[in-house]
């Protein structure tokens, strides 16, 4: 048998693929965080914990799928009407799952958005089978050395970060938004100065789902998806929660970044099937160092 | 309602026998839902369709009778955990006399445990692991290729272009994809190739691009790898977003579909193995020649067929022949007569070993290596490219740089 060659068992990893790889962690990060921030919004505001996250993300992608392959429009054109859309699928979300289990045990409400989920994935899985959907975005990507970030990932990640200022403007400087921060912090204080409460949690499930589609949107432009692919990006999203501390949308976008990073930094160093044990190991860690998220903040204080 | 219940029960235990005499039940599940529907697809279709062409030909004849086929079939969820007790299920309430495998080797696997343990035959074409045959299983025929030879055409093609070639493996973390990179690393470092690197993902991966920079970094200028669709189409299309420009690229099952065209440019120059395409020209002993398969396939489907569907109407086709040899539908009579096929069929030549080491594994079947390539009319398609005596043009080596 001839000699097994020393590379065989040590790939050589310079700088500049860490340096690749710790980059686009944080590009795709960022859409990571975008996608929590849906999620944490609506757990801010009335401590229900959206299980249906992951299938309007799927939503998002094939709103993307077909509107581009139907219309053969830009992908990015798609953002808007999701985004619309997405905000009344969330109102419709909160009066069929929502309403009526606010102030009950959480359980209820797991259940009851748990059940819609299955509903929409099952309705999805109906038309579309599971088979892979690809959208294809052709831009022009930024190469240095032998690596190369694609467009897509650049302009997503830019997008990302956008939306997610524009939600901190809309919920630090608008009327509604500093209602809805109001309402997180005390529901009953904020209804005796004469908020109209139930209003103002069917608009922040809208934002939720509507920050869900818009992120469904993005990842559809990075990565090939199914209608399944929702349970993976909503797992990331509660590890992203997590990280970020549960209630705190822009904890969330952070969270996201430190995940992509942590994928970035792990991935060149070990086996590539060892990078979600190293994940898991880090979140239960910092999960017993800080508890309440590394960028946790006061409770309620969205 | 209790005693129109007894009736019915009642009416199906003299019901049965009486079907029982001119019908032969056949079980399987497939993976209509869940990560391996794209592939399960095509083997429950060509199951299917060699179905419905025996019976509008009169049936299975064999000892004087004719048995018309039935088919029992159910949806696995493409989870391994559902196949046990679904195959229970076909055995013990719904009668099954042969059983066809579910797909993947995981899959297939989990199911020949019941099928041994109840003594049903089961005939494999969906399941290309070794492993399930060197237990002593001795109801179990496999009529692919096995794993340990997948990768070996796009091995030796390789070490012909490129004697100096440094392959990069990157491979689903699941039975099947490890045994084939397994033994194709072996049959890479026997024909002087050099492997920088070899490592697993999990199957559920869906963002490549980590990987794909790893593999730029291990200065690899051949990538062997993938497992099922879904990452298989993924870590193609990340590789050209990242112009990771590797001069070859085979990638298991993804790019032998006929989908995998979705990717575009992407797609262009990477090669598959496979177990059968349209363009092979083998003489069938009985049954259709490839032509004629892949018209009444495309009438039936309105698709063109792919190695999974010539792989699903295979397992009938080498089960009818089976029974027809022994006369009779009588278990170990019909293991007898698999264990001494050897015929051709529009699908290849297809023999069972019988050594109590291998028991079932096929030992003829040979496979081809296709390469996407562009076709005459400007869409992608696949060409047979390997080996030589079988190929429909030339292979392009390297794939073209990524141009975007």
């Amino acid at each position: 048998m001839p000699p097994v060659p020393a590379a065989a068992s040590q790939p050589p990893t310079n700088m500049l693929g860490i340096l690749a790889s710790i980059i686009d962690g944080v590009l795709v990060g960022l859409v990571y965080g975008l996608a929590a921030m849906g999620l944490t919004l609506i757990w801010g505001v009335m401590d229900v914990i959206n299980l249906t996250h992951g299938a309007m993300i799927v939503a998002g992608m094939f709103a993307l799928y077909l509107l581009v392959s139907a219309l053969g429009i830009n992908p990015y054109v798609a953002l808007p009407p999701v985004l619309i859309g997405g905000f009344f699928v969330g109102l419709a979300l909160y009066w069929i799952a929502i309403h009526r289990m606010i102030g009950r045990p959480p359980l209820m409400s797991l259940l009851s958005t748990f059940a819609v989920n299955l509903v929409l994935i099952g309705i999805g899985t109906g038309i579309w089978g599971t088979a892979l959907f690809n959208v294809a975005v052709s831009l022009p990507g930024v190469s240095f050395g032998r690596y190369t970030f694609p467009g897509a990932h650049i302009l997503a990640a830019v997008l990302a970060a956008v939306i997610a200022a524009a939600l901190y403007l809309f919920l630090q400087k608008t009327r509604i938004g500093k209602a809805l921060r109001a309402v997180a912090n005390n529901r009953e204080a904020a209804e005796l100065v004469g908020i109209p409460t139930t209003r103002l949690l069917a608009i922040a499930v809208g934002c939720g789902v509507a920050l869900a589609g818009v992120s469904g949107v993005l990842i559809g432009t990075l990565f090939p998806f199914t209608v399944l692919s929702g349970d993976g990006y909503q797992l990331k999203g509660f590890i992203v929660t997590v990280l970020g501390g549960f209630g705190n949308p822009v904890g969330a976008l952070l969270g996201g970044v430190a995940l992509g990073l942590l994928e970035g930094i792990v991935t060149p160093f070990v086996p590539v099937s060892w990078t979600l044990v190293i994940e898991f190991v880090l979140f239960v860690l910092v999960l017993i160092a800080f508890p309440g998220g590394i960028f946790s903040t006061r409770r309620g204080a969205l | 309602m209790k005693r129109i219940c007894l009736l019915a029960a009642a009416a199906t235990l003299f019901a049965a026998p009486a079907l029982a005499q001119d019908t032969i039940t056949i079980g399987m599940t497939a993976s209509q839902t869940g990560p391996l529907n794209v592939d399960s697809l095509g083997l429950q279709r060509g199951a299917e369709m060699w179905r419905d062409e025996v019976n509008a030909a009169g049936g299975i004849k064999a000892g004087g009778k004719s048995y018309q086929v039935k088919f029992v079939v159910y949806d696995d969820q493409s989870v391994g955990g559902r196949v046990q007790q679904l195959y229970t299920r076909l055995i013990n309430e719904d009668g099954a006399q042969f059983l066809f495998s579910p797909y993947s080797s995981g899959l297939t696997a989990a199911a020949a445990v019941i099928s041994e343990q109840y003594g049903k035959i089961m005939i494999d074409g969906g399941g290309a692991e070794a492993k399930p045959f060197e237990l002593g299983n001795k109801y179990l025929f496999m009529v692919i290729t096995q794993a340990n030879y997948y990768l070996s055409g796009a091995v030796e093609a390789l070490a012909q272009k490129a004697p100096h070639a440094k392959i990069a493996m990157i491979y689903s973390d699941d039975p099947f994809s490890k045994a084939v990179l397994a033994a194709a690393k072996d049959q890479a470092i026997k024909a002087g190739l050099e492997v920088v690197m070899d490592e697993s993902y999990a199957p559920s991966t869906t963002d490549f691009g980590p990987i794909v920079n790893k593999v730029i970094s291990s200065n690899a200028d051949a990538v062997l790898g993938g497992g099922h669709y879904s990452d298989g189409a993924t870590l193609a299309r990340q590789m050209y977003d990242q112009k990771a420009n590797m001069k070859w690229v085979s990638l298991l099952v993804a790019p032998a579909d006929d989908k995998f065209a979705d990717l575009g440019p992407a797609a262009l120059g990477v090669t598959a193995p496979s177990q059968w395409e349209t363009q092979v020209s083998y003489k069938p002993q009985f049954g259709p020649t490839a032509q004629q398969f892949i018209k009444a396939y495309q009438d039936k489907y309105n698709a063109k067929p792919d190695y999974h569907a010539a792989a699903g109407y295979s397992q009938g086709a080498i089960l009818q022949h089976a029974i027809e040899q022994a006369g009779s539908v009588d278990l170990e009579q019909v293991t007898a007569a698999l264990n001494a096929i050897d015929v051709t069929t529009f699908f290849g030549r297809v023999k069972f070993a019988t050594d109590p080491g291998h028991h079932g594994l096929q030992d003829a079947h040979e496979m081809v290596l296709a390469q996407w390539q562009q076709m005459t009319d400007g869409k992608l398609g696949r060409q047979v490219v390997w080996p030589d005596a079988a190929k429909s043009a030339d292979l392009i080596y390297p794939i073209p740089p990524a141009t975007h």
